[in-house]
């Protein structure tokens, strides 16, 4: 299986991404006629749900293969280090000021802005003074953080009234309705960028899968390396996070999926982890709006419920290791 | 302290004497509180990490091995201070990453997984590993380590035949004295972060040095074999009441 040529697995990726591209766009919960979808303009709204599945589900995987192995934990995802709850606070204070009908940047920007702050915030409580950061203590750091942050989040949906509530709820389980052509380009910008230098640089997480001893004796500037990939895979997060609320469990299941498919090669792994990612967004939020339509289920609804079993599948299984 | 090339040094102390600390300073994991390393009379601070790991490679106990990544992809990884930042390796890695595995006995296992393997032969492929860096000088961490006698043997002749037919100098790491004994040219013993001696086996592997630094009474006698110093053990010689 790790033999096959890359080119080939992209292209079969790629030819399986864009059948569930047309699936997806011609699914819906109201049952139009194409020559109509056209006019009504219903097209133009699906394909930037399609493309905005596409950039999250690429994000939120890659972000998750980086997780994975610079955390070297096989449970690590793309929220593990509080992004998720950083983000929900700052777009449930948006939320609950009322900032979210001034302007529609507000919640992305909230959003944005608190994923950010945390991502700094835990990796400034992991720092030893020497500017080590050792990654347990960041794991760590990121776990209490994102569960302090929750709280704070949970204490103001309390509060909130009914209506509020609904929205940040609503918020909180992830929704691809795209409300701004905008939002989608600057989140697409900013993935594609950062997935780019991923791209370039997969070979570094190859060797930082041996830990960071090992990735140093091998000439690798570890300290350097973490950092980058650190701040690549939370800007992915937060722009996804910022686009479309928190969409679990897909940066968890993908990079082991994949890895389980064509191998643990990071050169290879994250291009294909990014392709089959948003083929599983793609095709998850098609369920999450016909599957009860008219009535639409937030699609971290729907990932989820697959991923979940799925997870277990693979823990149950445990031929060699967690690791597949 | 001098090592000269082609030598094989072994590092003894008890726990905590600071043996593996020593080995981090010298692959520049750590740095130099005082003094200077000279690597070829250059100051290892001067040398970038990326030329030091192809002068250098390195064995540590600390290595994950979770991935299922093959040997012959483990092999590879060792070319990586060669590779450009893209990461792709040419002909000559892939033959500099095949003739490692020959030297280290191993080609036949080179599509099994690195997570499949024993602990032995696993030991192998990260010499394997280290080989690919084309090094002068191997550090090693209780290579044998967990390693039963038959693998224990088999990882430090490897060595050995390595640094005969390559002149590569190493210095290891060891806990087995009567391994360091067999295998080294020299040993160093450190103690609470302080060499208290180095010299040949004969030199420094007496009962009084390891009373002194370990704080246990043994016995010394020849290998009948190599005339090398052989440590014997006896339980009733430290609490005879018991």
């Amino acid at each position: 299986m790790h033999k096959q040529k890359s080119w080939i697995i992209y292209l079969v990726l790629l030819v399986i991404l864009a059948g569930a591209c047309g699936v997806s766009l011609f699914a819906g919960a109201v049952r139009v006629p194409i020559s109509e979808m056209f006019e009504s303009g219903i097209i133009q709204l699906r394909i930037a749900r399609i493309l905005l599945a596409i950039f999250a589900g690429a994000a939120l995987s890659v972000s998750g293969v980086i997780f994975q192995a610079l955390l070297r934990n096989p449970l690590a995802e793309p929220y593990i280090l509080g992004v998720s709850s950083g983000a929900g606070l700052g777009a449930s204070i948006a939320i609950v000021l009322g900032l979210g009908t001034l302007s529609i940047w507000a919640l992305p920007a909230t959003a944005f802005a608190g994923a950010m702050l945390t991502i700094f915030l835990v990796y400034r409580l992991a720092r030893e003074p020497s500017g080590v950061v050792p990654v347990y203590t960041l794991l760590l750091a990121g776990v209490i953080v994102n569960a302090a942050l929750s709280s704070i989040l949970m204490f103001i949906v309390s509060v909130s009234s009914s209506d509020e509530l609904h929205n940040v709820v609503w918020w909180l389980l992830g929704n691809l309705q795209i409300f701004d052509w905008q939002l989608l380009k600057l989140a697409s910008f900013v993935v594609a960028v950062c997935l780019t230098v991923v791209v370039i640089l997969s070979n570094d997480l190859n060797i930082m899968t041996m830990g960071e001893e090992p990735a140093a004796h091998l000439g690798l500037n570890v300290e350097r390396t973490k950092k980058l990939f650190f701040l690549l895979a939370s800007l992915m997060t937060a722009a996804t996070v910022a686009a479309c609320g928190l969409i679990g469990f897909v940066g968890l299941i993908i990079p082991h999926s994949v890895r389980l498919a064509i191998g643990p090669d990071h050169r290879r792994l994250v291009f294909a982890s990014a392709l089959a990612g948003a083929t599983f967004l793609v095709l998850a939020d098609g369920v999450a709006r016909t599957i009860i339509a008219p009535t639409e289920i937030p699609i971290g609804v729907v990932t989820t419920f697959i991923g979940g079993p799925f997870f277990l599948f693979l823990l149950k299984r445990k031929k060699r290791s967690y690791w597949c | 302290m001098d090592v000269a090339d082609g030598e094989f040094i072994g590092l003894i102390g008890p726990n905590g004497s600071g043996k593996t600390t020593l080995l981090r300073v010298l692959s520049k994991v750590l740095p130099v509180k005082s003094g200077h390393i000279l690597l070829k009379g250059e100051n290892i601070e001067k040398i970038s990490r990326n030329n030091l790991a192809k002068t250098m490679a390195c064995l540590s106990q600390e290595i994950s091995l979770n991935l299922p990544f093959s040997v012959r992809e483990m092999t590879l990884m060792g070319r990586f201070p060669y590779l450009s930042k893209l990461g792709h390796e040419t002909g000559r890695d892939i033959e500099v990453a095949e003739e490692a595995m020959k030297l280290a006995d191993i080609s036949h296992l080179s599509d099994r997984l690195i997570t499949e393997i024993s602990g032995g032969e696993r030991q192998r492929a990260l010499i394997a590993m280290c080989l690919a860096q084309e090094p002068k000088v191997l550090l090693l961490d209780e290579p044998t380590n967990h390693l039963d006698v038959g693998h224990q043997l088999s990882v430090l002749d490897l060595i050995r035949r390595l640094n005969r037919q390559t002149n590569m100098t190493v210095v290891s790491v060891f806990h087995d004295l009567n391994l360091a004994a067999e295998y080294c040219h020299k040993i160093m013993v450190l103690d609470d972060g302080e060499v208290v001696m180095f010299g040949t086996p004969k030199e420094v592997l007496t009962s009084e040095m390891i009373q002194k630094v370990y704080g246990a009474k043994v016995l010394t006698e020849l290998n009948p074999v190599s005339q090398n110093p052989h440590i014997i053990i006896a339980a009733d010689m430290n609490h005879p009441n018991q």
